[in-house]
């Protein structure tokens, strides 16, 4: 039977949490309280609200997790403020998973990672760097570079501090844009702190954030040794279908929602900067 | 190949189109033409083409994906389509039948299938209709299409006393078995005949589009090696300069198959429709934090570039382009895809490729 790509799936949020002012997560499974669907770490689904719009979303979650996925959504526009207002035993309708995902088992396989993030762009990297941590012995050293606006903006901070800086072979360097009073920490924009960091180029980067933070990080990375073939990314683009035939979220002659999202920046080096 | 005499076309159109949907191209008010269902009374215009490619019976303006009922937290989710019946197209020309073949490439051909679209296509009947007057604006000819030999389920020819079918497809047999039972029961004469009148028909044709003026244009420029150098080239910004992002070259192409999807609040529900859109317009990649394509000289380039050159690289070589000629004729501006090749041709600042990598 062929898959019927437009009907979507009617998913219940099971659990919201705050994870920043504007940050909330939310837990999603099916009406039998099961995960609806099996996905790769940076696959994407687009979350319906009927009568409000949808929105491409990252899995936050990683794919081990046996029960849900999680999606943490940053408030700014229709449908996301709709979702920040929503409670608990709230249905949407859910169709995916979408894109490619990043290659967790081939290319990053028996590498050490650099994880390079700003802001909401942990998001979609959450759920590759929980994936390599359920399946540990398959990566060298896990190094998370994550900087954003505040403190209090920094999301999953529970988790960074209290669960990733604690595992063995892994890093996590935090930085926040401003001092501010409770933080003792590094005060600096992402990728100067990477370029200071200096990290060892054979390592395989991962980075996600603000089209700004990916620029110059990129920039800093080839100037420490890296090539383009060792750094991947998550590209965003407007997107209707989600299939690769709506026609708006191409780069060139790829599409972002079936090509994609994930790309190293060689293969973004060969198609037109448009996005 | 199955003849009747042209006296009788109106009687054929008749039986076939009281037995099932039948649409063919039919005279409006404004002295062009549109695919209309045919009714008692209702004759084949003697226009070349309609004003919307025929497009229209397989990916329509609108159609409703999903229904959504809403009551307080729950949702229920409902398929709106129903069971469809077979129809008829008569007329379609060699330009428009060749642009199902593009469309069906991304709907059909590359997974996930649109099923929508899908079923449309296996429930049409397509008789095409060669062009014994291809207009100046016509170059179908570009893309090695043959306006005397177009293609579709089956293929017609009208001469001056007659018309003339050969089917092309097991659909196409199907539906000239039921002409030939449905003939018979009408007392109309169609009967087996040789292809002497379609030959000489043909032969006519191809030496008229061969002296088409925009048929022999170069496309080696359009190729996937190539694709920075267009990308990147000055051009564009005066190319676009004058165009108005009205969408009407979108609406108009065969081969323009970009839709957006929105809800309507039916008052009982909720309707998730999909409807066509144009990568001419400001919102089309507009996202809630940026917008790639911010000024009308990247919507522009974008639908050029995905016509002559993103679409080939992934099919083969195929153009997205058909040389049907009605954005030539409908743009208000006057800008169009020629006007495009030509600029690129002219253009010292793109080279010819030496590799030609995905395209041609």
């Amino acid at each position: 039977m062929e898959s019927e790509a437009f009907i979507p799936y009617i998913g219940v949020i099971q659990d919201i949490r705050q994870e920043t002012p504007d940050v909330k997560t939310f837990r999603v499974t099916g009406r039998d309280g099961k995960k609806l669907f099996e996905h790769i770490p940076g696959q994407c689904a687009m979350l319906i609200i009927p009568g409000v719009g949808e929105s491409m979303i990252s899995i936050t979650s990683s794919p081990t997790i046996p029960d849900y996925q999680e999606f943490s959504i940053k408030k700014c526009g229709c449908v996301t403020e709709w979702l920040h207002s929503a409670e608990p035993g709230q249905e949407i309708a859910i169709r995916g998973p979408i894109g490619n995902g990043f290659p967790v088992d081939t290319t990053f396989k028996g590498k050490d990672i650099l994880v390079v993030a700003g802001g909401i762009g942990l998001a979609p990297v959450h759920s590759v760097v929980n994936y390599m941590l359920a399946h540990r012995e398959n990566y060298g050293k896990i190094q998370v570079v994550y900087g954003s606006r505040s403190k209090q903006d920094l999301v999953f901070y529970k988790e960074l501090t209290e669960d990733w800086m604690k595992r063995p072979n892994m890093e996590v360097d935090l930085t926040i844009d401003k001092a501010q009073p409770d933080w003792d920490g590094r005060v600096e924009f992402v990728p100067p702190y990477v370029k200071d960091l200096n990290p060892d180029p054979s390592m395989t980067v991962i980075m996600c954030g603000p089209p700004i933070l990916i620029k110059l990080t990129l920039g800093n990375l080839k100037e420490l040794g890296f090539k383009d073939t060792q750094v991947f990314t998550t590209m965003e683009m407007r997107m209707k279908c989600g299939i690769g035939k709506c026609g708006r979220c191409n780069i060139g002659n790829k599409y972002v929602c079936k090509d994609g999202p994930v790309f190293s920046f060689d293969q973004l080096g060969e198609l037109p900067a448009e996005y | 190949m199955y003849t009747l005499p042209l006296s009788q076309l109106d009687s054929f159109f008749e039986a076939v189109g009281t037995k099932m949907p039948l649409y063919i191209p039919q005279d409006n008010t404004s002295g062009k033409a549109d695919f209309v269902r045919w009714t008692k009374g209702a004759h084949l215009s003697k226009a070349l083409k309609t004003v919307r490619s025929a497009k229209d019976f397989f990916l329509p303006k609108t159609e409703t994906l999903v229904s959504y009922k809403l009551e307080g937290k729950k949702i229920e989710i409902d398929d709106p389509r129903k069971e469809l019946e077979d129809f008829v197209v008569f007329g379609v020309r060699a330009c428009d039948a060749a642009s199902f073949a593009i469309v069906d490439n991304v709907y059909i051909k590359q997974t996930p299938v649109d099923t929508y679209y899908k079923n449309r296509r296996e429930h049409g009947v397509v008789i095409t209709l060669a062009c014994t007057d291809p207009a100046q604006t016509c170059f179908c000819k570009l893309y090695d299409i043959d306006a005397a030999d177009p293609k579709g389920d089956v293929s017609a020819w009208i001469t001056s006393d007659a018309l003339y079918l050969n089917a092309n497809t097991d659909k196409g047999n199907k539906f000239v078995e039921a002409a030939l039972s449905l003939s018979k029961q009408n007392k109309l004469s169609l009967s087996e005949s040789d292809d002497k009148a379609v030959s000489a028909q043909q032969k006519d044709i191809r030496a008229k589009t061969e002296k088409l003026p925009f048929v022999h244009l170069d496309l080696a420029k359009f190729a996937g090696s190539n694709m920075m150098n267009v990308f990147n080239a000055k051009l564009w910004e005066d190319l676009s300069h004058t165009c108005l992002g009205c969408g009407t070259c979108t609406y108009v192409c065969p081969t323009c198959m970009c839709f957006d999807v929105r809800d309507f609040d039916t008052g009982h529900g909720i309707k998730q429709f999909r409807c066509w859109d144009s990568c001419m317009y400001s919102d089309f990649t507009k996202m809630a934090a940026a917008n790639p394509r911010l000024t009308q000289k990247e919507r522009f380039r974008q639908r050029f570039m995905h016509k002559l050159v993103y679409y080939p690289m992934e099919h083969n070589g195929l153009r997205s382009c058909v040389g049907c000629g009605r954005c030539l004729e409908s743009c208000p501006i006057h800008m169009n895809i020629v006007k495009v090749i030509k600029a690129v041709n002219e253009s010292s600042d793109v080279p010819v490729p030496t590799t030609t990598k995905g395209a041609n």
